[in-house]
């Protein structure tokens, strides 16, 4: 090996670098550029008063997926704002010439979800998004990450972004994970211990057996909720699991480029010696199902656990914030996780609305019925996944036990299109932010794995899905 | 964008930890197309109470906000820096503050201080305490300072600096570079895997 032992970050970073001015951040060449409708229409303006083009249309590429409607008639948006902003980016699109995946394309879904999904995410790349959960396709191997408006029409201008470089911290997740414990487990217990701002100002690897042991699905889950613990990006070596995730998808290089990008791809993965700025291992034994109590996602205890109680806080600034947060939703501490009851669940969002997340719900979900009190929707995060879905007959599993089965979207994770809970609502969400308000303003949200959610669903309070009773499991073999 | 160089203010103190962008702002005035008008949608729901900070008239006017750690966490949505922007403040002093919020506030010149979270107490105490508590930030000298002889020095990053006190627009100092950015783009664009296109190409 020549020269010094690099981290997966470093190399990525490196190789995207532009320029290097003095007393100034680097110039950081950005590889793909993908779009949503929220937070790009003042992007393009700025580029229209300035006169600017957009530099690289064949590296941009746009979706609807955070006001759209998730009923069968797409195409009508009630809220005349809304319909508004989705009529822009169709015209941006056209106007830049920008391929856009709107409505009726089978490829159109949650941007985080078809980047990787149709192959446009790849090892190595540089992403960005007007979305803080770009973080997500690191999971291939790519340094991917949020930024703001200013920041997409500099992006849609010039294909490159200034950037300060940020620190790295390896987190290592080692052992056999528990039965019935997933990667939200595995995210919810990293921001759980390291808290909401742990990672602020790092790019975080995630490694170890445990997080090599996922699937791709499981590793876009845990790289997904980086920016849930403050982190610039979160980031997974590219190894067989992700080659043969990625071979055969629409924008996968085939034949002998296919080849030749995979020898590339092997030098990826960080060098042994490669030193981080910070470390922190967790035995994987140590991951519970986990459910938030609270109103950030390092609000979070075993569903085994009680509410916390605020007077246990050391400091003053903790023991108001706990306070407030359980004043907001509605919780006594000493009160089991296990017997919160609830009214609504959500299983979909970027964070778990994959076909592995729906047949994981699907599994616990079959054979029993969704409580008389709870009203349940499963939103797929894209149209390949809902028709993958369907073909495996887990829509079928889902209407007969009383799920509502929806058109792809952002839905209830952020409540922009009608899909919100209602003041005093208590939801068990397999989404990424239980912020006061997130899902619809007066609504309380727990965050949860997508078995975690089915059975809470079925149950109508949480409860272990270590212990859960399956039915027709062999079905889903 | 506006310069900052100096800013004397009454300021308004926000003592929670960990405020997220969809209290700044809640998703549903993320629909809007334009740049301006937010100022009403600024802490919307926490508004309502008729106790919170934006509601007491001590505060009025103020143009410098005081905060707790991990100010601006969460959502990307750059809305955050524009409702706080359009309501006037200029100006944000935290102990800690979350990356892309960072990164949204500077384009939209507005100065964020980070300062060690005893010094940050002292000025959420004494803006709670006293009418008309007054701040002067200057960008320019590095410093803040009260008018009951509390004086502090800050850090940045130079460059972050430099944009804020001219008001420079980013894309054009990118540009700069545009003799670099062609050549290092040709030399990039043959390393296909790194590319989005396939054989088979975009289609909708």
């Amino acid at each position: 090996m020549a020269g010094n032992p690099k981290t997966l970050f470093e190399k990525v970073w490196e190789s995207h670098i532009v320029a290097e001015p003095a007393n100034e951040p680097v110039l950081l060449y950005i590889d793909l550029h993908l779009i949503h409708e929220v937070t790009s229409p003042q992007a393009f303006e700025g580029l229209r008063l300035a006169g600017r083009k957009v530099r690289r249309p064949d590296r941009s590429i746009a979706t609807v997926d955070h006001n759209v409607p998730t009923t069968a008639n797409r195409r009508v948006i009630e809220d005349p704002i809304a319909a508004r902003q989705i009529e822009t980016l169709r015209k941006n699109c056209a106007d830049f010439g920008v391929t856009l995946y709107d409505v009726e394309s089978l490829r159109q879904g949650i941007v985080h979800v078809i980047g990787p999904e149709l192959g446009l995410t790849k090892p190595g790349m540089t992403i960005v998004c007007g979305d803080s959960h770009t973080s997500t396709h690191g999971a291939l191997g790519a340094l991917a990450f949020g930024i703001g408006t200013s920041e997409v029409e500099h992006v849609l201008a010039t294909q490159c972004l200034p950037q300060g470089k940020p620190k790295t911290f390896r987190i290592s997740i080692e052992g056999e994970l528990p039965e019935g414990v997933g990667a939200k487990d595995i995210v919810l217990g990293i921001i759980g211990r390291i808290g909401t701002d742990g990672a602020t100002g790092y790019v975080v690897e995630y490694a170890g057996s445990a997080i090599r042991s996922l699937s791709m699905e499981g590793r876009m889950t845990i790289c997904n909720m980086s920016i849930e613990a403050g982190a610039r990006a979160g980031m997974i070596a590219p190894d067989e699991t992700t080659f043969a995730w990625l071979k055969g998808r629409p924008f996968a290089p085939e034949g002998a480029a296919w080849d030749e990008a995979v020898a590339e791809w092997r030098k990826l993965p960080t060098d042994s010696g490669a030193q981080f700025d910070r470390e922190l291992t967790i035995p994987a034994v140590e991951i519970e199902p986990y459910v938030t109590w609270g109103t950030n996602p390092g609000m979070v205890v075993s569903v085994t656990a009680t509410v916390p109680d605020p007077a246990a806080e050391q400091s003053d600034a903790n023991r108001r914030a706990f306070t407030r947060a359980l004043e907001y939703m509605d919780l006594k501490p000493g009160t089991p996780m296990e017997e919160i009851a609830i009214d609504r669940v959500f299983i979909g969002s970027c964070t778990n609305s994959r076909i592995e997340d729906l047949r994981a719900a699907a599994k616990v979900v079959a054979g029993h019925h969704v409580h008389a009190n709870v009203r349940a929707m499963v939103v797929p995060g894209s149209q390949l996944v809902k028709a993958q879905a369907e073909r495996e007959g887990l829509d079928a599993i889902f209407r007969e036990a009383g799920f509502e089965w929806r058109e792809p979207g952002c839905s209830m994770c952020l409540g922009m299109n009608p899909d919100i809970l209602q003041p005093g609502e208590r939801c068990a969400s397999t989404s990424n932010r239980n912020f006061e308000g997130r899902q619809g303003q007066g609504g309380r949200t727990h965050l949860v794995s997508p078995m975690m959610a089915a059975a809470a669903a079925v149950k109508g309070h949480f409860t272990d899905v270590r212990t859960w009773e399956f039915k027709n499991a062999e079905v889903l073999a | 964008m506006e310069k900052f160089q100096t800013l004397t203010s009454k300021v308004m103190p926000l003592d929670r930890v960990n405020v997220d962008t969809d209290q700044i702002i809640p998703k549903q005035f993320l629909k809007r197309i334009e740049r301006t008008g937010y100022e009403d949608f600024l802490f919307f729901d926490w508004r309502k109470d008729a106790g919170f900070e934006l509601n007491n008239p001590r505060y009025k006017g103020a143009r410098i906000l005081v905060a707790a750690k991990n100010f601006g966490c969460g959502s990307s949505r750059e809305h955050a820096a524009w409702a706080l922007s359009d309501y006037g403040f200029r100006c944000v002093i935290a102990p800690s503050f979350a990356d892309i919020f960072h990164s949204n506030a500077g384009k939209n010149g507005i100065l964020l201080v980070t300062l060690p979270e005893d010094q940050v107490q002292t000025m959420l105490d004494r803006a709670s305490s006293r009418d008309g508590y007054t701040l002067t930030v200057s960008l320019e000298e590095n410093t803040i300072r009260d008018e009951q002889g509390f004086e502090t020095s800050f850090t940045m990053d130079p460059f972050r600096r430099d944009c804020l006190l001219e008001g420079l627009d980013d894309i054009g100092l990118t540009l700069r570079y545009a003799a670099e950015l062609d050549q290092f783009e040709k030399q990039h664009d043959a390393a296909f895997w790194v590319k989005p296109q396939s054989t088979e190409g975009a289609q909708a």
